[in-house]
């Protein structure tokens, strides 16, 4: 059974709709609206969906949580901790764990939510960094995103800090650690957020405040800016058959790649729900209500601090004292430095790549990360550095499982912050260009297809035979990585802008970044820059079957 | 940044290609969707599903959506049937709320997979992209627009006007930071003084007390060597402020193994007071291990020597942990004899080398 | 304190492999000879008659002594090169030890780790060698069932105390953290409460001492209760995740939660590949 006509109720709210707000032209141009299919374009779902799921949840733990430092002595149904005096924060947060039924679920399902959409963010922000999907069009939502991991960061901190417990107050107390070293503005800065001396009575409703509505309006709003430009720009997609820079080839929005979505917000709830329901996160129970007097040994931040935590554990005890007053270097620079030089190298990288290729072409064709060896190196030798310090930030816990020294794994990883992003450079570079040989090879001499012939002077061979098509074209969609002529002209004399130092310094820099390391060779007449087989001029719509790419040529 | 587009681009690639006789895409396109040609070849190249296939893919999609229904079902039912209130009911009742959303939402989602893999038809669109920017004659027109707007405005003619508007504007940003200012207090002094000092306790010695006990501490009780307490200003047990500052904790060292570093004027018997806050961003610093005398940090491993005034000997702390001045009263009990002679926990701005100034001034840091 | 070892010496071959066994080593000598001055006589008058024990328990604890202990404590109990006095150290000090399978050591190393307690060791040869140490020198006793019996103990009030003095190298649930040089605080989950109040009154290895006039005994006692009944209620969430805090939970949000979430992402975006025929 087919539907022939629209059904009534659908039609008649439609036209209501329609009538007053015209709706039907929106619809027109968006219900078959392209979306390339590629495993990876879902993971920036993960972090939305987790920030949808966020929102749910931390508006049902608002309905019981006070944020209020005022003392209380507990009188609740957790035995160990009756009579002991705590925070209103501190004593609504097990009223939520113990005495509201779904509570303990909801606070757990909302603080793994905050775990996953960070490392969602993350994952997608790797994706979009390795295939050079930042390019023109798409700088402006990249930083955007850029935005969002910071405010995300925020966030996650000042949510952490909530519940008052003894885990969380650790945290903060660092926070005022850090603030309160500012050069010059250090104690003022921890006087007005905390109104006061460190912890005073407002911190908490303070945080409270940024946590569940000034930093998630902005982050709904730069959520939304980000999903309006990749709507209006259109998705990258992957190099392959039919798929250049003029063209969008994938699944229609309606109705396909609708339910897909709506079927990965439910995967993504799904998960969030199982881990909510057997993974036990945050018992604030067994911390014990906050008291700047008391710590515990494993005294950690949530992952997405594992980093700081780390700059911090690994640097020297370095002051300055001068004039009467002090620097100490040994808090500013592990706090500012490498978060520094994460976010404004990601923020400035689509900038300074343009400036050092010369390439100012729209990018609508993703790069496969090993066809562009030293951006893949790059981001391989920053994710060693976050990763080294992310590790250093439970060397604690490293120390007490594996009976480690801890001031020799402290020791190790003051060096390895040095040595690790650069060998960890050096071994991608070499594997992105193994990774090139070997596309080279399976298209000049084919795959082996586990065919073993004998020829008639007795010689065993295996018999190569061409690749997947598809596979072909992926592997074809290769594009030299571009870079500034920087050459002599007929006179012998360089391009005007390229004689000064920083032009010569840029024109050096392009020759090692761009370029062609290794070509393609497939005798095929490889056409560098796009595949010009179909998608042009007026032939702008086909539909084939099976595969995506094997579209229309037969 | 230079401009240097001719050495890579390829002229061709910037001409906006656009099908005769539609119109251009500067009059049509509009913020959510510019006009986008989706004229799919109809049913020739899509490839409907095997119809088998496509009945066992609907069985299996139903047979996930009935495992949604009856898994909220069950959640509805737990939630009427577990209460919490106990550590294992509170199990049960999150093990079985959580799993059947889990369960709910998971196959739901599992079905929805199935439906469109199986029983939707596979097929590929292709659509035309266009280059983001705004061909010439609407770049035109907006600067001639911006420019008679420009001029409609007066804003160029009227320079009385201009230069006041500026004026107006500047304080007015002003006006949010200065709102700000009764956010807190200023710091004045506030960070170089603990509870500690008698003159804020009317010149009353205070006491010393267990944490968590409140009870005063008796010097001949305090006798273990290798013995360690955390130790709150009496009267201050509560104050959560103050403790931020005024925690210490208690040692006993041995006479022989004292070094250089230490005020053996400010102890008692052996019985040593240190700061407990960490001089490098202020937590605790409560780990010790008597046979060494190491004072760890646990948050980033700052470790102070016991034995020698609390001398940072390994982390990021630049500072030792100040001491306190310990005596007794007339009852025995142990008396900090007055504040602390350097400001405790992390540097700041202000604070410049407080040690070196006790230190001129004849004192012990 | 017949360590043998003067204090100038050890200064002059600080750097020599052994120093800090010899440090070690002088450390614990000065616990034994401070208890014998300070705290003996209180816990003699206390419980002398059942520390003491009967006068066949100390000459079968001194066959043991000779048998287990001796290579590295010495014939006497006065230490060696390889082992401390344990003139003064207490029965409370042999129980602990003993019973936690420490003693008899296995290797040399920067701590000495609890194991399974050697084939000979019963609770009456424990309490044989124990009654053996403390006739030569007294110090702290094995406490009574009474003493540390968790269900005597006001486990909020224990708890505060624990979050005070202890969590700081054992966390808050007792799972143990590092120290500095390979050394570790051990996790509580196997200590028996008498193992605990006997660590707090003869600080083991690197732990400080809590003494009886400044932690009382019931104070003891409600740490004890605390500890206790925390190791062994249920994780409402779900697994507990080693209770360690936010490693674990961070290492099963990208194993668990990302990795699913991916699995899921290739399953729904998966093409079912054609061959080259079609």
């Amino acid at each position: 059974m087919t539907i022939d006509s629209v059904p009534k109720p659908v039609a008649g709210a439609s036209g209501f709709i329609d009538d007053r707000l015209g709706a039907g032209n929106f619809l027109r141009r968006n219900l078959r609206k392209v979306f390339p299919d590629h495993w990876s374009f879902l993971l920036g779902e993960i972090a939305l969906y987790s920030f949808v799921i966020l929102l749910l949840t931390g508006t049902f733990l608002t309905f019981w949580f006070k944020p209020s430092m005022g003392h209380v002595v507990y009188d609740g149904s957790y035995e160990p901790l009756k009579g002991v005096l705590m925070s209103e924060a501190y004593a609504s947060s097990l009223h939520i764990s113990f005495e509201v039924r779904g509570g303990l679920l909801m606070r757990q399902i909302h603080h793994w939510a905050a775990l996953l959409f960070i490392g969602g963010m993350m994952v997608h922000m790797l994706r979009v960094f390795f295939t050079g999907a930042y390019r023109k069009p798409r700088e402006l939502n990249w930083i955007i995103g850029v935005l969002l991991l910071t405010l995300a960061l925020a966030e996650g901190l000042t949510g952490y800090s909530l519940p008052d417990d003894l885990l969380s107050g650790a945290g903060l107390r660092i926070t005022q650690g850090v603030a309160i070293s500012l050069p010059l503005v250090g104690s003022y800065v921890s006087f007005f957020l905390f109104g006061g001396e460190y912890p005073g009575e407002d911190v908490i409703s303070r945080f409270y405040t940024l946590h569940i509505l000034l930093i998630p309006g902005i982050l709904l709003a730069l959520i939304s800016a980000h999903m309006i430009l990749m709507w209006v720009q259109k998705h990258t997609q992957m190099p392959g058959k039919g798929r250049t820079n003029e063209n969008v080839v994938g699944g229609p929005f309606y109705p396909s790649f609708m339910i897909k979505a709506g079927a990965y917000f439910l995967f993504t709830f799904g998960t969030l729900a199982g881990l909510g329901a057997f993974a036990q996160i945050n018992p604030i129970w067994l911390f014990g209500p906050y008291t700047p007097a008391d710590i515990s040994a494993g005294s950690q931040p949530d992952f997405y601090m594992g980093f700081l935590e780390g700059a911090l554990r690994i640097m020297p005890a370095w002051e300055i004292n001068f004039l009467g007053y002090t620097l100490p270097l040994s808090v500013i620079i592990p706090a500012l430095v490498p978060m520094g030089i994460i976010m404004t190298g990601l923020a400035l990288y689509p900038f300074l790549e343009q400036w050092v290729t010369g390439d100012r072409r729209e990018h609508h064709i993703a790069d496969r990360p090993r066809n562009n060896p030293h951006r893949t190196s790059i981001g391989f030798a920053a994710i060693t550095f976050y990763g080294i310090l992310w590790l250093l930030g439970a060397n604690d816990e490293i120390a007490a499982n594996f009976h480690l020294s801890l001031f020799q794994i402290t020791w190790v990883g003051r060096f390895a912050i040095f040595l690790g992003p650069a060998l960890a450079y050096m071994i991608t570079y070499r594997t992105c260009l193994g990774l090139q040989r070997k596309d080279a090879e399976v298209l000049s001499h084919g795959v082996e297809s586990g065919v073993i012939k004998r020829l008639p002077h007795g010689e065993f061979i295996e018999i190569h035979v061409p690749p997947a098509e598809d596979i072909a074209a992926h592997m074809r969609g290769k594009e030299p990585v571009p870079m500034i002529a920087a050459g002599p002209d007929d006179g012998g004399i360089p391009p005007k802008d390229l004689r000064n130092p920083i032009g010569r310094l840029r024109a050096k820099m392009s020759q090692a970044y761009g370029g062609e390391k290794i070509p393609v060779e497939d005798g095929h007449g490889h056409d560098g820059h796009d595949g010009h087989e179909l998608g042009q001029g007026e032939d702008h719509a086909a539909v084939g079957s099976g595969g995506d790419n094997r579209s229309i040529s037969h | 940044m230079t401009d240097n587009n001719d050495d890579i681009e390829r002229p061709d690639e910037r001409v906006p290609k656009r099908v005769i006789g539609t119109p251009s895409a500067a009059v049509e396109t509009t913020l959510l969707g510019e006009q986008e040609k989706v004229e799919e070849v109809a049913v020739p190249g899509v490839k409907m599903p095997d119809p088998q296939q496509a009945r066992r893919a609907e069985r299996i999609a139903a047979f996930c959506f009935l495992i949604t229904f009856l898994s909220a079902i069950g959640f509805i039912a737990s939630y009427v049937a577990f209460q919490v209130h106990t550590l294992d009911a509170t199990q049960i009742s999150n093990l079985s709320l959580g799993g059947t959303l889990a369960l709910a939402l998971l196959s739901l989602a599992t079905g929805l997979v199935v439906w469109v893999r199986g029983v939707m038809p596979k097929y590929s669109l292709v659509q035309e992209r266009h280059p983001m920017a705004s061909d010439a004659p609407t770049k035109d027109y907006v600067s001639e627009t911006f420019i008679q707007g420009a001029n409609e405005s007066g804003i160029t003619k009227h320079p009385l006007l201009r230069r006041t508007l500026l004026l107006a504007a500047a304080p007015l940003g002003l006006l949010p930071l200065v709102l700000l200012k009764d956010l807190g207090p200023l710091p004045e002094t506030k960070l170089r003084h603990t509870v500690w000092d008698p003159k804020i306790n009317g010149g009353k010695q205070l006491r010393l007390v267990v944490e968590g006990t409140g009870e005063p501490i008796r010097a001949a009780d305090f006798n273990s060597p290798g013995g360690l307490l955390s130790v709150v200003p009496e009267g201050y047990e509560h104050d959560l402020t103050a403790l931020a500052k005024a925690t210490v904790i208690l040692l006993n060292l041995r006479p022989e193994e004292l070094k250089s570093g230490i005020n053996r004027n400010w102890m008692h018997n052996g019985i040593v007071a240190y700061s407990k806050i960490c001089t490098h961003v202020g937590c605790p610093a409560a780990l010790y291990e008597q046979t060494t005398h190491h004072i760890l940090c646990p948050c980033h491993q700052s470790t102070f020597d016991a034995t020698d005034g609390a001398r940072v000997i390994f982390g990021p702390a630049a500072r030792p942990l100040p001491q306190l001045p310990l005596g007794v009263d007339s009852e025995g009990y142990l008396i900090a004899k007055g504040d602390f002679p350097v400001p405790v926990g992390p540097s700041f701005w202000e604070r410049g080398d407080a040690e070196a100034e006790v230190r001129n001034q004849g004192g012990h840091a | 304190m017949g360590t043998g070892i003067s204090v100038n010496r050890i200064t002059a071959r600080r750097r020599h492999p052994l120093a800090r066994y010899a440090v070690l080593l002088l450390a614990l000598g000065l616990v034994g000879g401070a208890y014998t001055t300070f705290v003996l006589p209180q816990t003699q008058s206390a419980d002398a008659a059942v520390a003491s024990g009967k006068a066949d328990d100390v000459t079968e604890g001194a066959k043991l002594f000779a048998a287990h202990c001796s290579s590295c404590h010495g014939l006497q109990a006065q230490g060696t090169e390889n082992g401390p006095t344990l003139v003064g150290v207490g029965a409370a000090s042999v129980d602990f030890q003993v019973s936690s399978g420490r003693m008899p050591a296995a290797n040399p190393g920067p701590q000495v780790p609890r194991k399974p307690p050697a084939d000979w060791v019963t609770p009456d040869k424990i309490r044989q060698l124990s009654a053996y140490v403390q006739s030569l020198g007294g110090g702290p006793t094995v406490p009574g069932k009474e003493q540390v019996d968790p269900a005597l103990g006001d486990p909020a009030k224990g708890g505060e105390l624990f979050r005070a003095n202890c969590i700081s190298c054992h966390n808050w649930v007792g799972a143990g953290g590092a120290l500095t040089q390979g050394k570790y605080a051990p996790n509580l989950n196997q200590s028996t409460p008498e193992q605990i109040y006997e660590a707090m009154i003869t600080g083991p290895q690197a732990m400080p001492v809590f003494n009886d006039s400044t932690i009382t005994p019931e104070q003891k006692r409600d740490m004890i209760a605390y500890i206790v009944g925390v190791r062994e209620q249920t994780d409402p969430g779900g697994f507990g995740l080693g209770r360690i805090g936010p490693v674990t939970e961070g290492l099963v949000a990208w194993i668990v939660g990302l990795s699913a979430l991916a699995l899921a992402a290739i399953w729904i975006t998966a093409k079912k590949r054609q061959a080259n025929h079609d």
